[in-house]
């Protein structure tokens, strides 16, 4: 694999670490096996829980006969709707941060099922293996009636949801005349993009330990999250317990990519059974329970797209059905971005939602623009061909300088570089445009190209900063680092603002008494909690001057905090930088042995609101195709990404660099099949749910674009963990095509639709 | 899983014995199939024969020129063994186009032969499945069944015997050796699995008790024109959606013997011996060629998601037969495009 790093930009803050390739301060802990996950927490005199899941799908539990398994000896309880205490009854008691419109599943409440794999009863014994064992002899009356959980059969019962969730947009009202000028334009294309449903498979499985404290109702509990915050304000709700007692921990999440945004039932299980039983309880999902809550969407997608004789898009409409369960309208911007990513003054977006019976979907990495830029992109790529257009110029062609969806200009938007240095790179110019033209040996070789575009979002956020008299700084939020880099984005944003080494500041997470965040996701966290931390950095910056002006013939008297700076662990005047106080000797003068400062750092919306604020990417690919076989590899990747200001290339990169694996997994191999008789996925593993090996992964270029942007934040973050990921998937299924004139619109692609 | 007893063997003979004398006991090779099938609550014994004492381990010359592999012998070191390399390149490549190189590690050559279909329902408890609950239906034939047989399926069970080791076995006629209560026995390879007929709970002919000692490979190795062709969903840690074992004896362009076994198409390695008889003095064309695929998928049937495997077979056989012929197809680890291993 080869590299290339856009030098970093120059930046107003101590510029020793921002824009470094930094290495993860928490790698080593990692990969020695000192970071603890949620099921490693071994706290003293454990009982284990194991789940029961319903093999009917719709219905509902007549009996439970819990009384054999609990005359073995070692099995201590049996938790279902017919035992469970009497906890918060209302709706929002349930509802999490990121809970959709509705009414949230509520794990062993009531008799009825609905959906397969729910959650019925909890085993609860003194060993794993033990309450494995009586799970598996727990009998189990049902009453299954008539499910249906195929959203083909729902093609006409799709309605649109109300904007019942803050962060989702609906698409925007449809502009100009997309019907009239799709029917006059001489070029058109209409298709229907379609994939299943797909589970996240983070490589942790999720499990809470909940440990009971013997102190009243306390309990610190180790979850596997995106947010602890989140999850303790669940479990507060619920169970009527204080900060103090509902004590979330979750130091290293081992991947999300959005399954840990909303807290699982398996952290209500685990607290239900320590408080019930007044003892320390874990309890750890297997990979097949995992795909008993959420995923991404089934989709069914159509577009509608016209071009006229110069290659300008006359309309673009994009129509979409996604799939929700009976009981939440989960939501997500599936369509919105088709209106921002390119000028077109007819376009109408529409978005619904029909019920099946299945669990609540999630979001998933990308979630809604991995959809929707995927059946975008793979249209335009259709209709660049009708139009006579190599997919590049079609696309340069139709180049959105305003975000026709609000009507605003965007904060900054690099994507024009993205293309030129990407195909730059990949060697686009050298394309013969005919599909099935390009062969290497007795290969078919295709070349195709897609974009990307997600949003930049800085949310609120409080971090805390702690100086010691030996110079040591912690920083510290409450939110997680999921393995994208936060701990190493903080540690520099730390050092760098009170110029210190990067060995002296240790970064900390995942801590429900640390400073509230928001969960971890959407690409937003470096931008949230890196402006926190710096915040919070200057507010330490501020009291040290203080406490270094009160000192005997202090050099830095009189002067304001914008007119020192702080480097090499000294506070030093602009004007004159012999004028230095060293940052130890400032706290050893003033007595304390610490010093601290927290601060809450918001986006500026009145600087804002004037802007559109996205991050791009151009991705082109290589793939080659022995057509006899139907076998694809994809060979050669070169993806360009504009997301603001980078402040660490390596992370930033590995980023990047899982966003393509993922890019080919979605193309090539993820679905959750659904046995429809069952109403049950029955790929429910990674032996049968396929994602990439390494020797599917091949030759990634990364391009990390330079993109100034004071407006998102002052730090110019704009996030890269999605973006990096979209257009992959259509870039490979365009690539396809090229390469043997197939249009595959059903993904994955995989070998039998080639054949 | 439920509670078991184990006991570690150092004799066959007492291997043997510990079955006969404990109700619902299974031998304990690698573990790699097995374990997870416990874990699964899916394989319920309740005695376990350890068997990594017994003296099963060697691969070593037989007097009649072939070449015996121990029952314990691992995939991996029967795959890099020189003789089996040398003499055998055909198994060497099959078995390093399965698994993981941790689960070769461990997995046993017997224990291969022996590992269960990886079909969805019989690994999901809460779906009927007559392999596992005779009588309980099979839920395959009108539900997912990408990875289901084409090939000797019956009306009780579409499954597919997933060992990519033993396609290769099935062309090369090894012979399994085995001891039982009844003393010892060798079953010709062909022999030894089954078609699911109305009794697709037994995968193979083994009689209650016995215990594989040895896999007896024939002098016989096609060491000069064979290939290992496996399609799948990935290139590596997935089982085959059809794969072929090649394996021909030229004179010239013309073929003296051929061999050909197909994996991830029916409840065994299935071999075609009137389809190998086309082979017999033809040119080595991809006309003959076809004409064999032709036969080998007479009779073929799909159902809704693995009728592709009708048309894809009949394409892995031609091209595996012609990579057997020119042998100019990388053999090399990272021969992706070649999907091979």
């Amino acid at each position: 694999m080869s590299q290339t790093i856009a030098n970093p930009p120059d930046i107003h803050l101590g510029t020793e670490y921002f824009g470094k390739p930094v290495n993860r301060v928490d790698g080593p802990a990692k990969v020695t096996g000192a970071a603890k996950y949620a099921a490693e927490f071994n706290v003293p005199d454990l009982y284990y829980g194991v789940v029961v899941n319903s093999p009917i799908t719709v219905g509902k539990i007549i009996k439970i006969n819990s009384a054999p398994i609990l005359r073995i000896p070692g099995v201590v309880q049996v938790f279902s709707h017919e035992n469970v205490p009497t906890l918060a009854w209302r709706d929002k008691n349930y509802k999490d941060d990121i809970a959709p419109g509705g009414s949230p599943f509520r794990p062993l409440h009531e008799p009825n099922i609905m959906f397969n794999m729910q959650p019925v009863a909890l085993v609860v014994a003194e060993t794993y293996e033990l309450a494995r064992y009586a799970a598996s002899l727990l009998e189990i009356e049902y009453e299954a009636t008539a499910h249906q959980t195929n959203l083909e059969f729902k093609r006409k019962d799709g309605f649109h949801p109300g904007k019942e969730k803050s962060s989702w947009t609906p698409p925007p009202p449809p502009r100009g005349n997309p019907k009239e000028a799709y029917e006059k334009a001489p070029h058109q294309h209409e298709a229907e993009y379609i994939h299943l449903a797909q589970h996240n498979n983070p490589m942790e499985n999720f499990a809470t330990t909940a440990e009971w404290l013997g102190d009243g109702k306390k309990l610190n509990i180790y979850d596997k999250t995106q947010g602890a915050p989140n999850v303790q304000k669940y479990i507060m709700n619920i169970f009527g317990l204080s900060k103090e007692e509902a004590h979330v921990v979750s130091r290293y999440t081992g991947g999300g990519f959005g399954s840990g945004l909303r807290p699982q039932h398996q952290v209500f299980m685990a607290v239900l059974a320590a408080l019930e039983l007044k003892h320390s309880v874990r309890v750890s999902l297997t990979r097949e329970q995992m795909f008993s809550f959420g995923h991404r969407p089934h989709i069914l997608q159509t577009l509608k797209v016209a071009a006229d004789d110069t290659g300008a898009l006359q309309s673009l409409q994009h129509e979409t059905l996604s799939e929700t369960s009976q009981f939440e309208n989960f939501t997500e911007m599936v369509v919105n971005w088709s209106g921002v990513l390119y000028q077109c003054e007819n376009v109408k977006l529409d978005y619904e939602l029909a019920k099946i019976d299945v669990y609540t979907p999630m979001d998933m990495r990308a979630p809604g623009a991995a959809s929707g830029s995927f059946a975008l992109e793979c249209a335009l790529d259709e209709l660049s061909y009708k139009a006579g257009r190599d997919p590049l110029e079609f696309r340069l062609l139709n180049y959105a300088d305003t975000d026709l969806n609000e009507k605003k200009p965007f904060s900054s938007k690099k994507l024009r570089e993205c293309y030129h240095q990407g195909a730059a790179k990949f060697g686009w110019d050298k394309r013969s445009p005919t599909p099935r033209s390009m062969r290497d040996g007795d290969l078919l070789v295709g070349w195709g190209m897609a974009t990307g575009i997600w949003d930049a979002g800085q949310k609120k956020a409080a971090a805390k900063a702690s100086l010691t008299a030996e110079g040591h700084l912690t920083v510290s939020s409450a939110t997680n680092d999921i393995g994208t880099g936060t701990y190493t984005v903080m540690a520099q944003i730390a050092a760098d603002t009170l110029g210190l080494p990067l060995t002296d500041v240790k970064a900390v997470l995942g801590d429900t008494t640390l400073p509230e965040a928001p969960v971890q996701g959407g690409s937003a966290t470096a931008a949230s909690v890196g402006m926190a931390v710096q915040t919070v950095c200057k507010a330490l910056g501020e009291k040290l001057l203080k406490l270094a002006q009160k000192m005997d013939k202090s050099p830095l008297k009189g002067i304001d905090f914008e007119n020192v700076q702080f480097v090499d662990g000294q506070i030093r005047a602009n004007e004159d930088i012999s004028k230095t106080v060293a940052i130890k000797d400032v706290l050893a003068a003033s007595g304390e042995d610490k010093l601290e400062a927290e601060a809450t750092a918001s986006p500026d919306m009145l600087k804002q609101a004037p802007y559109s604020k996205h991050a791009h990417n151009a991705v082109f690919v290589e793939v080659k195709v022995d057509e006899e076989l139907g076998t694809l590899h994809v060979t050669r990747v070169v993806n360009a990404v504009a997301a603001g200001r980078i402040v660490n290339p390596k992370t930033a990169r590995s980023q990047v660099l899982g966003s393509v694996v993922w890019g080919i997994s979605m193309a090539l191999m993820e679905e959750s099949v659904m046995d429809h008789n069952f109403g049950r996925y029955m790929n429910h593993d990674l032996a049968e749910y396929h994602i990439p090996v390494h020797a599917d992964v091949h030759d990634i270029d990364v391009i990390l674009v330079e993109e100034e942007d004071d407006i998102v934040n002052p730090l110019g973050i704009k996030g890269i963990g999605e973006v990096g990921f979209l257009g992959v998937a259509a870039a490979i299924a365009n690539a396809a095509y090229h390469a043997t004139g197939k249009r595959v619109r059903h993904l994955p692609v995989s070998l039998d639709k080639l054949l | 899983m439920n509670s078991f007893t184990l006991t570690k063997a150092t004799t066959v003979e007492a291997a043997v014995n510990d079955n006969a004398a404990h109700y619902g006991s299974a031998y304990l090779g690698g573990g790699t199939n097995l374990i997870d099938l416990m874990k699964g609550n899916i394989e319920r014994p309740t005695h376990l024969i350890g068997l990594n004492k017994l003296p099963l381990h060697q691969i070593e010359n037989l007097p009649d020129g072939g070449l015996r592999l121990g029952a314990l012998a691992t995939n991996a070191d029967t795959a890099y063994h020189p003789e089996v390399q040398a003499r055998y390149p055909l198994l060497s490549q099959g078995i390093l186009a399965g698994a993981s190189a941790q689960l070769r590690n461990m997995a046993t050559d017997a224990g291969n032969l022996l590992q269960r279909t990886r079909c969805y329902y019989f690994y999901d408890t809460a779906t009927p499945c007559n392999k596992r609950e005779p009588g309980s239906g099979c839920s395959a034939i009108a539900g997912f069944n990408r990875i289901h047989a084409i090939l000797g399926q019956s009306e009780s069970c579409i499954a597919t015997h997933p060992s990519d080791m033993a396609v290769p076995l099935a062309a090369l006629e090894a012979v399994v050796q085995v001891s039982g209560p009844d003393g010892t026995r060798s079953i010709k390879f062909a022999d030894f699995h089954r078609l699911p007929g109305d009794t697709p709970e037994l995968d193979n002919n083994l009689q209650r008790g016995e215990l594989i000692t040895s896999i007896d490979l024939p002098k016989k190795g096609f060491e000069k024109h064979y290939t290992y062709l496996k399609l799948r969903d990935r290139t590596s840690y997935a089982f085959a959606l059809v794969s072929v074992a090649a394996a021909l004896e030229l004179d010239g362009d013309t073929i003296v013997e051929g061999r050909l076994a197909l994996g991830g198409v029916a409840h065994k390695p299935w071999r075609d011996q009137d389809a190998e008889a086309l082979l017999k003095g033809q040119p080595a064309t991809v006309d003959t060629f076809r004409r064999v695929a032709a036969k080998v998928v007479q009779g073929a049937k799909g159902y809704s998601s693995n009728t592709f495997k009708i048309e894809l077979a009949k394409r892995a056989i031609v091209r595996a037969l012609k990579q057997a012929t020119e042998m100019n197809y990388p053999t090399d680890t990272n021969a992706f495009l070649n999907s091979n291993p």
